[in-house]
């Protein structure tokens, strides 16, 4: 079985690299997403369902990391929201 | 002395159970970490990042900084990154034609093709063989509508629609009446659903083809799919349906809900645009005349090659909708409900257009009275918002749906479609119902019907001189 070291260190890569979307959708999805997918598989016991858990998030923190490059590449501005939300604090 | 020298070694021991732990994890995280970070590092410094400069051709591109918010899910959604990632190996080194027999270029694509096939017909719970790859929904209704009356011609010639079609399906029949056929436009009821007793008593011996959108582009209503398609079935008319709204979306399964033909569309649910899915049942089979010649793709109904980038990106964004159906619809609603009573609450004589309980609820179409439509959308300019679908945006006419439904002229003027979709956020929402309701109450302020609507006089009952 997995170990509980490893699946904590997927959450936070997950959380780390999802927040370095450039674009603001993504970014916020990329983190509620990881949040809530963790969140809702919290008290998971079937060895073979974690381990294919576990499979998929890796996969996706791969994707995370190539989208976050592209993200650089293409990706440029900000939503009106995220200046006005800097405002605000 | 003793006291200290008592304390410390459990400190030690406690560091020492302890760090190398830390120590272990540290590192590796660490590692990954400075690689990525001098990776994005390096691209960003060394690599110019491309942005498109097209104020050639026009003027009024959004300031990089301040873009507008997204709210218009129903015109496009935007790329899923997982969708896009999928895509890429098909752009940069996979560039085969999936038709080439002769060599791994053309097995590769092909074999990309027909996986991405699979996940399609997945999300429907179809046979692969039974989905057709197209450019989009448009294409995919015109294959349906125009094909399928064609190929029955000889036998029958009468065909139902309603009259809150999407357009490219309402054209198709306008062509098929060119031809020869018998069209029935279908009215609608005021929530925007129509009427099974009506379809029924619509249906004669000459009809081959029912075609009734499954979500509307437009209100946002969900069609009774399923009772469609058993009155159908039970008819042995052949039933087509729209779902371009709605797949991947809300849960559809062409056998429960006895469907011969579906249209799909890939950027309506975070695929790429200029793809799109046309679902043809084998059994009982449903014959088309393909009205494209060509190779004979896609068994002799689509010729052309097939994309093999675009179709693995379809195929990819319905995998990604079918594992993310449930989470997202119920964010979608919640946002939807969030967005709803916010502005209801803030302002009288809002109308929600079509049915609030049989309508998917990442379209939300209200009408602001004694606001005209054009100008709220004018004031929120900070939000991507349309008025109705964006193949009429262009005209000022009010929405044929939103006359279907029986809106009054004026309400029907004062529409605005929100698109909720799966990467809106609360923020998002809130600012929208803000701007919403502060415009909205400016605009009125200003309007003499709202004064005197306010003084309770009827505007129905005014006559107004001629001019």
């Amino acid at each position: 079985m997995a170990s509980h070291r490893k699946i904590i260190q997927l959450y936070r890569n997950l959380l780390r690299e999802g927040k370095k979307f450039k674009s603001y959708n993504y970014r916020e999805y990329a983190v509620r997403r990881t949040r809530d997918a963790f969140k809702e598989h919290k008290n998971e016991q079937d060895p073979k369902k974690i381990a294919s858990l576990l499979k998929s998030a890796e996969e996706n923190l791969d994707i995370v990391r190539r989208q976050v490059l592209i993200g650089e590449m293409y990706g440029d501005g900000r939503l009106i929201i995220e200046s006005t939300i800097k405002h605000a604090t | 002395m003793a006291h200290t020298s008592k304390v410390f070694p459990i400190v030690v021991q406690r560091c020492l159970l302890r760090f190398p732990r830390g120590l272990q994890r540290c590192p590796n995280v660490r590692q990954i970490h400075l690689d990525i970070e001098k990776a994005s590092a390096a691209t960003a410094a060394a690599v110019k990042p491309r942005i498109p400069h097209l104020e050639e051709e026009r003027k009024d591109m959004p300031d990089k900084n301040t873009r507008p918010l997204y709210l218009d899910a129903q015109a496009t959604t935007s790329l899923d990154p997982r969708v896009l990632d999928a895509m890429l190996p098909y752009f940069v080194t996979q560039y085969g034609n999936p038709h080439s027999r002769t060599h791994a270029y053309g097995w590769e694509s092909e074999a990309a093709v027909e996986h991405a096939r699979k996940q399609v017909a997945m999300v429907i719970g179809a046979d692969p063989r039974e989905v057709i790859f197209t450019s989009g929904a448009t294409e995919s209704n015109n294959i349906a509508v125009k094909g399928c009356a064609r190929f029955y011609k000889s036998k029958k010639n009468h065909i139902i629609t309603t009259q809150t079609e999407h357009k490219c399906v309402l054209d198709s029949c306008r062509a098929l009446e060119m031809e020869g056929f018998r069209v029935t436009y279908l009215p609608v009821q005021k929530n925007g659903l129509i009427d099974l007793k009506v379809l029924e008593n619509s249906m004669t011996e000459d009809t081959v083809l029912v075609s009734v959108m499954t979500v509307n582009n437009e209100i946002g209503v969900e069609q009774p799919v399923a009772e469609i398609g058993e009155l159908c079935r039970s008819r042995k008319i052949f039933f087509h349906t729209d779902a371009a709204q709605a797949v991947g979306k809300i849960p559809i399964n062409v056998n429960d809900m006895k469907i011969d033909l579906m249209s799909i569309s890939g950027h309506k649910l975070y695929g790429p645009k200029g793809i799109g899915a046309l679902y043809v049942r084998r059994r009982p089979r449903v014959r088309i005349e393909a009205p494209q010649s060509g190779g004979g793709q896609e068994r002799g109904m689509r010729s052309g090659t097939v994309p093999t980038p675009l179709v693995v990106g379809l195929g990819s964004a319905c995998e990604v909708a079918m594992q993310e159906m449930e989470y997202d619809h119920s964010r979608i609603k919640t946002l939807s409900d969030r967005l709803v009573n916010k502005i209801q609450a803030a302002l009288p004589m809002v109308i929600r257009n079509g049915d609030p309980e049989k309508s998917y609820p990442g379209c939300v179409n209200l009408s602001f009275a004694f606001v005209e439509g054009e100008s709220l959308l004018m004031a929120l300019k900070d939000i991507a918002l349309s008025s109705g679908s964006a193949c009429t945006s262009a005209s000022l006419e009010p929405s044929y749906v939103l006359r279907a439904v029986g809106a009054d002229e004026d309400l029907a003027h004062s529409s605005i479609r929100f698109g909720i979709g799966r990467f809106t956020t609360e923020a998002e929402i809130d600012y929208t119902a803000e701007k919403c309701i502060e415009h909205v109450s400016r605009l009125r302020e200003m309007s003499p019907l709202w004064e005197m609507a306010q003084e309770g006089i009827d505007i129905k009952t005014i006559q107004w001189s001629q001019h």
